[in-house]
């Protein structure tokens, strides 16, 4: 395939993105419509931009559907187990320091069955980038309920209606120690890129949360008609307040959609904090984990 | 001398790194020895959550990991802690984790993902008496069974038994060097008793101790393929970060570590993966025999029972009876061959063990009615009467 340019010399159709996916995968198993994919252009995009030696960085899922996101991204990618993203990634990170490491994962996943994990890693300062791509449904599994449900919002296993408080995703993650948090919806594509290449460049945990549709399931169930019409109403009810108090960022049935960058702050991580405390009780003792990972000497 | 295991695969070894070696006589409990053996083996990557009685393992490695240049990481539950494990495995840092009975039955879920990536990973059980909190304590056998079957789907472990705390030492060595070259988890079954008992150990110089290194490919990334196997069906390994742009997943896979949802790649990665064990069976299989020529009866035995067992067999054989011993010291692959033959030549197996009855249900299919396979259970909390076993041995051999 070719097309002409200005110039009318003939050049290969590349998309721009292309080398950051496994184009030996495609089609992908998301729906039309579905939101994910915009994450994943717009990662790949700020990774891009960020400059980063792509040899050096991993991507971790769990399970679900963005789960598969581990899956199409053309860098050393780990398609976990249900929820266990969170701890996966810091076996991986902390097996060999020097690399960055981004979990992209659903809400189900990473605050369903994941949730312990989740606060603890935040907690921890663990240094990972977290991407939580929020349909507000189990969609691999048939858009049973989850604990981003918002209240009233029928799901497969809730027919009459969510009666249970959902999470409030970025008071969550700032109240158990995440050190950027920020929230945009797929149609705050190039805000969520920018927000991607910063977070790419911070340390500590950073969570993103995207709130994306899901026509085939959550939208069919709640009457909200198609993929076109939830881009309508993210459009409409969006509204960016940076640095808000995260309190007030509950997300309620079609309601307001508050955006923006909440934390942005600087903290030690897991890593750095190990090695401050280390170094002064033990001094010329301590032997930190070298950057390239604790394989032995004499391997290859 | 070179152990048989390392001879049999034919694999390069490296010695340990010093740092990591207590090389001297020491006077060490079976948990601290095993902490000293992950050292020596090059573990630097140990993620776990405090379960008795196997805390004093990662109390030893929190203790010492900082001086050798590792890293442990108390986890929030032992889902993370064998999750952690299979991540830190990819990054090339061999890794290990610890628990007891209640933290094994969480970590069956990572375990099989463990075994689906085929990432080199150590896990060791210190068994107390179950099921559910049960005794925590005091001593139990009870996880063998879910050693061999614990997560869901066919896959193979290798899983090891120590009956000293020098076995802990040794046979922890062992652990991680068979997880390399197989690329499976494999399982130090311990015990209470032998994780608690306090014995003389003996730490070699680190150029003594022979460590199987992560085995990278030598396949440029264009032309590697992440689980295509050889002749041993291992596939050669990479690591993240090493510019193989890789993919690995718990779902079915292809060669290229794609998913792939048919019958057809179902087949022959499943087969893959319970084969790679049994066609290197014989590079495995690890048992002390004593006695067993002209046996009426043989004692199968593992960990602390083994040594329960043989003051039994000493108690028999005063009396006159003809017994040899047989213990597992790797328990699983579980030693088929060897029980078929026997049970050709003697009148019967006993096999004490502190559960109900597990590794009896081996002998009994091996032995496949040509001996009789009596089992000795113990519920729990305690190790067996010599005396009983005597009985049961002198009964046997009638």
């Amino acid at each position: 395939m070719s097309t002409k340019t200005e110039s009318g010399a003939a050049e290969p159709r590349i998309h721009p993105i292309t080398p950051y996916i496994r184009m030996d995968r495609m089609p992908h198993i998301w729906c039309p419509t579905c939101g994910i994919g915009t994450v994943v252009k717009c990662f790949a995009t700020a990774l891009g931009r960020s400059k980063l030696d792509l040899d050096k960085v991993s991507v971790v899922s769990g399970i679900g559907c963005t789960g598969r996101v581990a899956g199409y991204v053309r860098m050393d990618s780990f398609h976990s187990t249900h929820g266990r993203a969170l701890p996966f990634a810091t076996g991986l990170k902390l097996g060999r320091p020097e690399l960055t490491v981004a979990v992209i994962s659903g809400d189900g996943d990473l605050i369903g069955i994941g949730g312990n994990h989740f606060i603890h890693a935040a907690r921890r300062n663990m240094d990972l980038l977290v991407i939580l791509v929020n349909n507000f449904i189990y969609g691999m599994t048939g858009g049973q309920n989850a604990p981003t449900t918002p209240l009233g919002a029928r799901s497969s296993t809730m027919p009459f209606g969510n009666f249970e408080r959902p999470f409030n995703l970025p008071h969550l993650a700032a109240t158990c120690g995440a050190t950027y948090v920020a929230r945009w919806t797929s149609m705050h594509t190039a805000q969520m890129t920018r927000t991607f290449t910063e977070a790419l460049k911070r340390k500590g945990f950073r969570f993103v949360e995207v709130v994306a549709p899901c026509s085939t399931l959550y939208a069919r169930l709640n009457k909200l008609g198609t993929g076109l019409d939830l881009m309508t109403y993210y459009r409409d009810n969006f509204e960016i307040q940076n640095k808000a108090d995260t309190r007030t960022l509950d997300l309620e049935f079609q309601g307001k959609i508050i955006c923006g960058k909440f934390v942005d702050e600087e903290r030690p991580t897991f890593l750095e904090a190990m090695e401050t405390h280390y170094r002064g009780v033990l001094g010329e003792k301590y032997v930190p984990m070298p950057p390239e990972g604790g394989m032995l000497h004499g391997q290859d | 001398m070179r152990a048989h295991y390392l001879e049999a695969a034919g694999v390069r070894t490296v010695p340990a790194d010093p740092r990591g070696v207590l090389t001297g006589t020491h006077y060490l409990d079976g948990d601290f020895a095993c902490g000293e053996g992950a050292m020596a083996a090059g573990c630097r990557f140990v993620a776990g959550y405090p379960i008795t009685p196997s805390t004093e393992v990662v109390e030893r490695i929190g203790r010492r990991f900082p001086t050798v240049g590792g890293i442990f990481i108390q986890m929030e539950d032992e889902l993370a802690s064998m999750a952690a494990v299979v991540g830190g495995s990819w990054s090339g840092t061999k890794s290990m984790t610890v628990t007891s009975g209640p933290g094994f039955s969480l970590m069956m879920e990572n375990i099989g993902l463990a075994a689906m990536m085929e990432a080199p990973c150590v896990i060791v059980d210190v068994q107390r008496a179950g099921p559910s909190t049960g005794l925590p304590t005091m001593v139990g056998q009870g996880d063998m069974m879910q050693a061999r079957w614990g997560s869901h789907g066919d896959y193979g472990v290798i899983a090891l038994s120590p009956r000293s705390p020098q076995e802990a030492f040794d046979l922890t060595i062992d652990a991680f060097n068979l997880s390399e070259i197989y690329r499976v988890p494999v399982l130090l079954m311990m015990d209470e008793c032998v994780g608690h008992m306090t014995e003389k150990v003996v730490i070699p110089p680190a150029d003594r101790i022979e460590v199987v290194p992560r085995r990278l490919t030598r396949q440029a990334p264009a032309r590697y393929r992440p689980y295509r196997a050889g002749a041993n069906l291992v596939p050669e390994m990479v690591r993240a970060g090493d510019g193989y742009r890789f993919h690995t997943t718990g779902l079915t896979h292809d060669e290229r570590g794609y998913p792939a949802m048919n019958v057809a790649t179902q087949e022959a990665l499943v087969r893959r993966l319970v084969e790679k064990l049994r066609h290197n069976v014989d590079r495995i299989l690890r048992i002390e025999e004593d006695g067993t020529e002209g046996a009426d009866v043989v004692v199968v035995s593992y960990g602390i029972t083994s040594r329960v067992a043989q003051l039994g067999v000493e108690l028999a054989r005063r009396q006159g009876a003809k017994v040899g011993t047989l213990r597992l010291v790797v328990c699983w692959p579980f030693p088929e061959a060897r029980i078929r033959e026997l049970a050709g030549r003697v009148k019967a197996f006993v096999v004490p063990e502190i559960n109900f009855g597990q590794m009896v249900l081996e002998v009994e299919r091996c032995a496949a009615g040509k001996a009789a396979a009596i089992g000795i259970p113990h519920a729990g909390g305690g190790v067996h009467d010599p005396e009983e076993i005597c009985r049961t041995i002198l009964g046997a051999a009638r």
